[in-house]
This record gives C-alpha cells, sequence and structure tokens, in this order.
C-alpha cells in the first residue's frame, strides 16, 4: 500500500508540474460549458418562410397572419409563384414553403376540409423535422379556431371543444440549457480521465521510464492503482468544479441528491479510466493513443444520447448503446439533476456502470503486461 | 551450486526475428567481482543485461542470480538488483531528490537508509537537487540514475553502458565509485564500447556478433595476445597503413591514435626489419617500439581469428 502512495504522489507532482496541465483542468471546463452549452440549441428560432397564396380569402390570409404572429416565423416572401418560392428554397434565403391552392376557403366552408402544401428543406434532418413539428402546430391552432367560429355561427351554440392543456415536468420552461449542462458535464469529465490516462502510461512507455519501474518487485495492481487512483481524484475534482459552474453560470437545477451523482461519477470514472488504460496498453506512442481515443471517445460521445436521443437511434445501436457507459452516466445526470431520481429510480443504470467498468478494468489489467 | 557466485548464465540464445542477438552466450560472475562486458554497439550487450535484469526471456539457456532463476523467480530478483539502462529512464519532469525519493520508496526504504552508498556521487548532484532531471547534463544524468538504481541496496547492479556520452573526467570519477561499491560487496555488472574502460573491470568479456570472444582478466586477455606488437610511426601517416597493411608478412595492422599498431607473421621479425621494408617504400623519420598489447589490440586479433 506504501508503494501505491509513492506512485500517487509522484503523478500528483507530474500532473501539476505540467504547465499545460492547470489551464486544461481549470479553464476547459469554463470554456466548454459556456460555449457548447449556448452552441448546442435545438431550439429554431426565425424559419424563413414562403408563403404562396393563390387562394387569397380570408381563410387563408387568416392563416398567414398566423405564421406572421408567431415568434418562431418570419415570412420572407408573398408570392402567386411556385417556381419562384421553389427558386428562394434553392438559394437557401428560406427554410420553408407553405402553398395554399386556389379554391382553399371554398372547400372548407363547403366540405368542412381543405388542403394545403408544405415544403420543407430538409438538408439537416433534425431542422426538418422541427420546422414540419412547428408548422403543423400552427396550422393545427388555426385549424381548431375556425372550427369553433363556424359552428358557434351555423348552431349558435356553445361549441363543443376538447380542450388540452399541458406542463412539461422536470424542465418546465423547456430550457435548453439545463437540458444540455448535465451532459456536457459528462463529457467533460469523460475527456479528461480518459485523456489523463490513456496519455498517462504510454508516456512512460515513450520515454522509457517504464523500464525503469519493471525491474523493481512493483507489483502489477500497485503500479496500476498507482496510476488510477491520481486520475479518479482529478476527475471527480473536476466533476465538482463543473456542477460548480454550471450553477454559477446557468443556475441548473440539481433536484437530487449530490451524493448520489458522485456515487456514480465515481463508478463511470473507473469504466473510462480502464479504457485509457486499454488503450495505453495496446498502443507505443502516445500519437497512436491520441489517435484510438480519439476514435473511441467520438462513437461513445456521439452515441451517448447527449445530442440526439438514443430512442430515435436503429434497434442494433441502442443495443450497441448498452455497453456504453457515457450514455448511462448522461441519462442518471439529467434524471438526478432535473428530476430528483434516487438511488431506486438509477439501479439499473448503476449495476451496468459497475459491470461495464469491472468487466473493462479486468480487460485492461489483464492486458497489461509487466513481463514483456 | 557455488556460493561464490552471484550470477550464471548457460547456453542464452536470443533472436530478435531473423536477427540473432546472442548466440550460446555462457559465463559466470562471481561475488563482488566487478565484470565487464566489452563490445562495440550492436554486439548483443544490452540484450544480455535485460535477461539479466529479468526484463526479457531467453529463447533458450538458464540465468541463475543468487540462488534464483532468472525466469521463475524473477520477482525476488527485482528485489536484489538495480539496473540503469542505457537511456535515461528517470522521470524528467521530476526534481533529482523527487526521482530519489520515488524510487527508494517503492523498494520500501529511504535515502536516510542507504545514503552511504550514494554519497559520494550524491555530493557531486545535491547542489542540483532541486533541479528537474530532465534540465541536468548527460553526466550528471548518469550519476542519478546510478543513485536511483542503488538506493534500495541490491547484491547486483547492472549497468548498461553507464559511460557512454560521459566527459573523461566524469568517467573516471564514475569508475572509482564502482570500485568502492564493489569493496562494499556488491557485485557490479557493467557493458562498455569503450575498451579502455576494460582494464577497470577484474574481469571482461570480450563480445561481439552475439558471442562471447574471450573472458578473462583483463591482464591475462593482453598477456596472451601471442605475437609481438609493434607501434609505428613516420612522416607520411596516409600512406604508412596502406603500405603496412601491403607488406608481404603482415599479419595485422590497425590505426591507434598517433601510431599504427602492427604486428608480423614472422615471430622474430624485428624493428629494423619493418623499418628496411618502410625506407624502401620512401618513408622517412620512421619511428618503431615495440609495446604491450592493449583490449584493444586483443579484441582486433580475436575479431580477425573469428
Amino acid at each position: 500500500m506504501r508503494t501505491v502512495l509513492f506512485f500517487i504522489q509522484k503523478e500528483f507532482i507530474q500532473v501539476f508540474r505540467n504547465r499545460a496541465m492547470l489551464p486544461i483542468i481549470f479553464i476547459v471546463p469554463v470554456v466548454q460549458l459556456v460555449i457548447l452549452v449556448h452552441a448546442a440549441t435545438f431550439e429554431m428560432k426565425n424559419i424563413k418562410l414562403a408563403v404562396v397564396d393563390n387562394d387569397l380569402s380570408t381563410y387563408s390570409r387568416g392563416l398567414t397572419s398566423h405564421f406572421s404572429g408567431s415568434p418562431f416565423f418570419k415570412i420572407r416572401f408573398f408570392s402567386f409563384s411556385m417556381a419562384e418560392a421553389d427558386k428562394h428554397l434553392l438559394d437557401g434565403t428560406v427554410d420553408a414553403i407553405i402553398a395554399i391552392p386556389d379554391g382553399f376557403e371554398k372547400n372548407l366552408v363547403n366540405d368542412n376540409r381543405s388542403s394545403l402544401q408544405l415544403i420543407i428543406n430538409a438538408i439537416n434532418g433534425s431542422t426538418a423535422g422541427l420546422i414540419n413539428a412547428y408548422t403543423t402546430g400552427v396550422i393545427a391552432a388555426y385549424s381548431t379556431e375556425i372550427n369553433q367560429t363556424k359552428s358557434a355561427i351555423t348552431a349558435n351554440l356553445i361549441p363543443k371543444k376538447l380542450n388540452m392543456t399541458y406542463t412539461h415536468w422536470y424542465n418546465p420552461e423547456l430550457n435548453y440549457k439545463t437540458f444540455m449542462v448535465p451532459g456536457i458535464l459528462v463529457l467533460l469529465v469523460t475527456i479528461i480521465s480518459f485523456l489523463l490516462s490513456g496519455m498517462n502510461i504510454v508516456r512512460e512507455k515513450e520515454i522509457g521510464t517504464i523500464e525503469q519501474i519493471n525491474v523493481t518487485p512493483v507489483k502489477k495492481w500497485q503500479f496500476i492503482a498507482g496510476k488510477l487512483i491520481p486520475f479518479w481524484l482529478l476527475a471527480l475534482g473536476e466533476l465538482a468544479f463543473g456542477l460548480f459552474i454550471g450553477k454559477l453560470l446557468f443556475d441548473i437545477p440539481i433536484l437530487g441528491s449530490l451524493w448520489i451523482i458522485f456515487l456514480v461519477a465515481s463508478i463511470y470514472i473507473i469504466s473510462i479510466l480502464a479504457m485509457g488504460l486499454f488503450v495505453s496498453t495496446v498502443t507505443h506512442t502516445q500519437q497512436q493513443a491520441m489517435f484510438i481515443s480519439f476514435f473511441i471517445m467520438m462513437i461513445f460521445i456521439l452515441m451517448s444520447g447527449l445530442f440526439t436521443a438514443i430512442e430515435n437511434m436503429p434497434q442494433w445501436a441502442q443495443w450497441i448503446d448498452k455497453l456504453n457507459p457515457v450514455a448511462y452516466f448522461i441519462r442518471v445526470m439529467r434524471m438526478v439533476m432535473l428530476k430528483g431520481s434516487g438511488i431506486h429510480d438509477i439501479r439499473t443504470e448503476i449495476i451496468s456502470l459497475i459491470v461495464i467498468s469491472v468487466s473493462l478494468l479486468l480487460l485492461a489489467v489483464f492486458r497489461y503486461r509487466k513481463v514483456s | 551450486m557455488n556460493s561464490e557466485i552471484m550470477v550464471e548464465a548457460r547456453d542464452l540464445c536470443k533472436n530478435y526475428g531473423t536477427v540473432t542477438a546472442l548466440d550460446h552466450v555462457s559465463f559466470s560472475v562471481n561475488k563482488a567481482e566487478l565484470f565487464g562486458f566489452i563490445g562495440p554497439d550492436g554486439a548483443g550487450k544490452t540484450t544480455l543485461l535485460r535477461i539479466l535484469a529479468t526484463m526479457l526471456k531467453p529463447d533458450t539457456g538458464t540465468v541463475r542470480i543468487g540462488e534464483y532463476d532468472a525466469v521463475n523467480d524473477y520477482r525476488k530478483i527485482r528485489n536484489m538488483i538495480g539496473y540503469m539502462p542505457g537511456k535515461f529512464s528517470l522521470y524528467q519532469d521530476l526534481t533529482v531528490e523527487e526521482n530519489l525519493q520515488f524510487f527508494a520508496g517503492i523498494f520500501g526504504s529511504t535515502i536516510k537508509d542507504n545514503y552511504y552508498l550514494i554519497n559520494d556521487i550524491y555530493d557531486q548532484i545535491s547542489p542540483f537537487k532541486n533541479r528537474q532531471a530532465g534540465k541536468l547534463s548527460g553526466g550528471m544524468k548518469q550519476k542519478l540514475a546510478l543513485s536511483c538504481a542503488m538506493i534500495h541496496k541490491p547484491d547486483l547492479l547492472l549497468l548498461d553502458e553507464p559511460t557512454t556520452g560521459v566527459d573523461a573526467v566524469s568517467r573516471k570519477e564514475f569508475w572509482e565509485m564502482l570500485r568502492k561499491r564493489k569493496e562494499d560487496g556488491i557485485t557490479i555488472i557493467v557493458s562498455t564500447p569503450y575498451m579502455d574502460e576494460a582494464g577497470k573491470c577484474d574481469r571482461v568479456a570480450l563480445f561481439q556478433n552475439s558471442k562471447i570472444l574471450s573472458t578473462d582478466t583483463p591482464e591475462n586477455i593482453t598477456a596472451n595476445y601471442g605475437s609481438v606488437l609493434f607501434a609505428v610511426r613516420t612522416s607520411n601517416m596516409y600512406t604508412l597503413i596502406h603500405d603496412l597493411k601491403y607488406c608481404p608478412t603482415v599479419r595485422s595492422a590497425h590505426s591507434f591514435g598517433q601510431y599504427i599498431h602492427y604486428t608480423d607473421k614472422e615471430i622474430n621479425a624485428t624493428m629494423s626489419d619493418i623499418e628496411y621494408y618502410l625506407r624502401g617504400k620512401g618513408h622517412s623519420e620512421i619511428e618503431i617500439r615495440q609495446i604491450d598489447a592493449t583490449v584493444e589490440d586483443c579484441f582486433m586479433r580475436l575479431m580477425l581469428n573469428d
């Protein structure tokens, strides 16, 4: 045990002596939170519309005014020509075209139904989906409104209506930042622990210091513990610092218990450190380790549900994600911070993380051999 | 096993792919002996030391260190050896003192316990004890590396080219220090490419092309040279080496500093015979002396015979 302490002491001296390290530890989280949280937003404002109104009736104008009145839409062009509107869609001046055909009002009055056309620029699939949802929302609201007026006029009765109201639980204002900060914090802890552990042992290999360690009676577990414990502590410290910054800058809610967050984090970090260690054992230079780490991290992070919902992924991807520790931790962070989940609610995630961490650690330790 | 023997290697072979690093190497080193492996770069010295340090397994053959087998009991051996690799392998970003403390610590000892072992070299680097190891000069680095290899009081010291890249004064000090440690009872195995360092060892093994050419005391090696050796010098050194090499009775002619070392096939060739030959070739200011062979001469001779 004393040997491990000597290693821990040594690692801390080295980390803090490294001039690049302190800025990385304290500035990167602030920058990441400030930039990413604002930039990685899915909120849509100022959707640019072209309206082709070939009906020019009360109803068609009513619909148009609903769009111009919405904060999400800006009507850029009115036109009678589909070709002209197409041109605008093509050169990017508008995001979508609403085409109201001749006879829109007539059909609505006579047949109680009418149709119109919506054309969306879908180069970015998720944006297109959102535009579709917003537009359909506006049209549905208008549809309800005219129904009520119509029935009130014809039957002179109190209109029958089904009124739906809703609240967004756990994030009532649909604040995107509240949703992103927990995820970004996970990203932060992941990058720091992965790179620290992945680079460190391979660095000893590259410089040759591992030779000197290998001829000492230091045991395998002592060496690995001496490497992982300091980084584990650093990563937990980093999480605490990130949470503090998040609270300070964004006033993110932390409904659940901090203890649970740190309990799960301490299990999670082991899995990431073990992966870093594994990368270290299969590479010979820091450059190789860097490339492999980036490759692995990219996949894990893109599949983690940070930016896109895991539920929308194909079934096979969801199965792969069962092995992705990042996905579990992001889910836990969001549940605990926004929903106030307790241990019982996240037991599946905790058990999965324990299984992943232990297996990865065993794999890495097994792969790491002191005798070459 | 003889209790006076510290290291016994039998029939060691090691190949890296098609490259042979060790070819049936056998030797033994006595307790408290200063033993040198002397040979040019690429002869296999580092491979041999790495096998002795339990970092490499030989393909065939056995190594016993003390009473332990180097492959099966490597853990026990690691407690009793100090290894200094040829490449500086301490933490460059730790200071001199931190390095020493760390290596003492992982062996479960402290600097204080064994300070007497290293005090004469450590005294020289202690003015820089708060300097990071990476910023030390080459000689200082070697002294620190040696201190770190000895701080746990090993029974056997394995030093891989400890004097390569070190200035002449530091080299001399280094060897004096090794002699003192030997007197403390530590067995020391050193590898070096410098022939002139052979005389500082109790016994040397001349190493070439993965094989040991000869193992003996430096005195015996030079005494067994077996030919009369002449040092020759004339006003025209450039043609001299050529003329000597093509002398009809030449056995060997090698350039050694300012002289050419020459041996003749004729056992009773004399200085005047050589002088006569050289005058015939138009040399003037001819200086010829009969000299004792050095280890380097013996090395060259053994290589020729090989």
